[in-house]
């Protein structure tokens, strides 16, 4: 009964969420790890139902039943040899399981690193100059991609329970994961070690998409969408937006997120809110409100109406769009 | 029965001392298996290509643990003093101890295994 409830907790489970699930996989590893998880939680059921069942039939044995020898013999085996052996198999089968997923040189990298509270990516195919973003990683379905996972403040981790399990990301050094999506779709990654106040505020989207979409979005990419000289660009530059942010070529990276394509972002402040203008001029005005901690100063004296234009302004896509 | 009669195996007794030493290879195994890749990882970047000496290492350790324990196997399969069993005798403790270290050669022999299944799988330092 056990195993079934819990096969059902476990669909149950899936049913709410199939974006951030370690037990709705899109990748190699994720999809091995749940086999794992399956056969040892039904595997451990049964053990235990099995014991129940030999302490009842013990308990309920008439007198002169059970021999001292009998007893021994069953500790022998079912306490000693037979649970060697299951170890030995699960662990045989198990340990494969563990190797990293192999990487040629020729493979997409994409660099992430993690920041209080939000997480700069930078992607870097073989033999091309890299592309800058943030708060969203995309990859393509069905190729090996490398993450190259660093921190620069403090020690982060980067999950995508449905993809493959945790690494850690340390400042000073470089961690490597390997991963193969096989299920195009829109899932989230968390960051998964307390790093300060907003930690459990610091996501991202992941968008795996089949291979020729991903190449076509990566080489249209390139181009930062064309933004007016309008209201909206007087107040990034008015208000030194660009000392911590970069839209195309103006700014910097080191600090905050790159905003070139923030239009495209499905959320808004790494995985927390709904992408609207409204949300956006809100973030403008007073980031720790939805963030305590974040490391962007308020713009409190900005009017609603100024917050709203920068707000559109940095959320164009197109030269057309009108919003 | 004189010191004579009996086999060398029988003339070595299990002691404390003999109990301990199947844990001690398990433990010096564990040790050596960690630090060797550690180190290996640390000063080369990766694994050895021909772990010879993980290989001797894991062999000699079984090895030891295996007569260790054939030595206190044939010592549990002596006889023990008849009744009335009042106190404690010589022959009791050494059949005490015999069967106490075959236990744990079992134990160990199984973890010096569990030990080096990694290194023969993974190869890898991340
Ligand atoms: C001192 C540096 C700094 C300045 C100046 C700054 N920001 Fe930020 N901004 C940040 C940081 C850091 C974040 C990330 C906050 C977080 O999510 O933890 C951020 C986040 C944002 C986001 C959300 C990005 C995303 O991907 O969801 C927007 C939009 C934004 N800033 C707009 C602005 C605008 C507009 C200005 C100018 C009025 C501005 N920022 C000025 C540092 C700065
Ligand atoms: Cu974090």
């Amino acid at each position: 009964m056990a195993g079934g409830v819990l096969a059902v907790s476990a669909l149950v489970l899936t049913g709410c969420n199939r974006h951030q699930s370690a037990l709705a996989p899109f990748g190699l590893e994720a999809r091995s790890t749940l086999g794992l998880t399956v056969v040892l939680t039904i595997g451990a059921a049964a053990i235990a139902l099995a014991v129940a069942a030999i302490y009842v039939a013990a308990a309920r044995a008439p007198e002169g039943r059970l021999s001292h020898k009998g007893g021994m013999r069953l500790v022998l085996w079912l306490g000693a040899i037979i649970p060697t052996v299951v170890l030995t198999a699960l662990l045989l089968w198990a340990l494969p399981a563990m190797r990293p997923l192999p990487a040629e040189a020729g493979d997409l990298r994409i660099r992430v690193e993690g920041e209080q509270f939000w997480w700069r990516v930078a992607y870097r195919p073989p033999g091309a100059p890299p592309l800058f973003s943030a708060n969203e990683v995309r990859l393509p379905v069905g190729r090996t991609v490398v993450f190259e996972l660093a921190a620069t403040d403090v020690v982060h981790s980067f999950w995508i329970p449905g993809l493959a399990g945790k690494m850690d990301m340390i400042p000073g050094r470089t961690n490597r994961l390997v991963v193969k999506a096989d299920k195009p779709g829109t899932y989230r990654g968390v960051c998964a070690e307390f790093c300060g106040l907003s930690h459990a505020l610091m996501a991202f989207d992941v968008i795996a998409m089949e291979p020729a979409a991903f190449d076509a979005w990566l080489a249209a990419a390139r181009t930062a969408p064309p933004r007016p000289q309008d209201r909206g660009a007087a107040l990034f530059a008015r208000e030194g937006c660009a000392s911590c942010h970069a839209v195309a070529d103006n700014g910097t990276r080191d600090i905050g997120p790159d905003l070139t394509r923030f239009g495209e972002r499905l959320t808004l402040g790494a995985g927390i809110l709904a992408p609207t203008p409204e949300n956006t001029a809100a973030f403008i005005r007073d980031p720790h409100r939805f963030k305590p901690g974040a490391r962007m100063p308020a713009y409190a004296h900005l009017s609603e109406d100024e917050a709203l234009a920068l707000a559109r302004w940095l959320k164009r896509t197109s030269p057309e769009e009108g919003r | 029965m004189s010191d004579e009669r009996r086999k060398w195996h029988e003339r070595l007794n299990v002691t404390l001392w003999t109990l301990i030493i199947p844990p001690t290879v398990w433990a010096g195994h564990f040790l050596f298996s960690y630090l060797w890749a550690a180190i290996s990882c640390a000063k080369e970047g990766a694994f050895a290509k021909f772990p010879t000496l993980f290989v001797a290492g894991t062999v000699l350790a079984l090895a030891i643990i295996l007569l260790s324990g054939w030595i206190a196997h044939r010592q549990t399969g002596m006889r023990g003093d008849s009744p009335p069993h009042d106190e404690g005798t010589e022959i009791d403790r050494l059949r005490f101890l015999a069967k106490s270290t075959l236990l744990l050669a079992g134990l160990s022999f199984v973890g010096v295994l569990f030990t080096a299944l990694p290194v023969v799988f993974i190869g890898d330092c991340r």
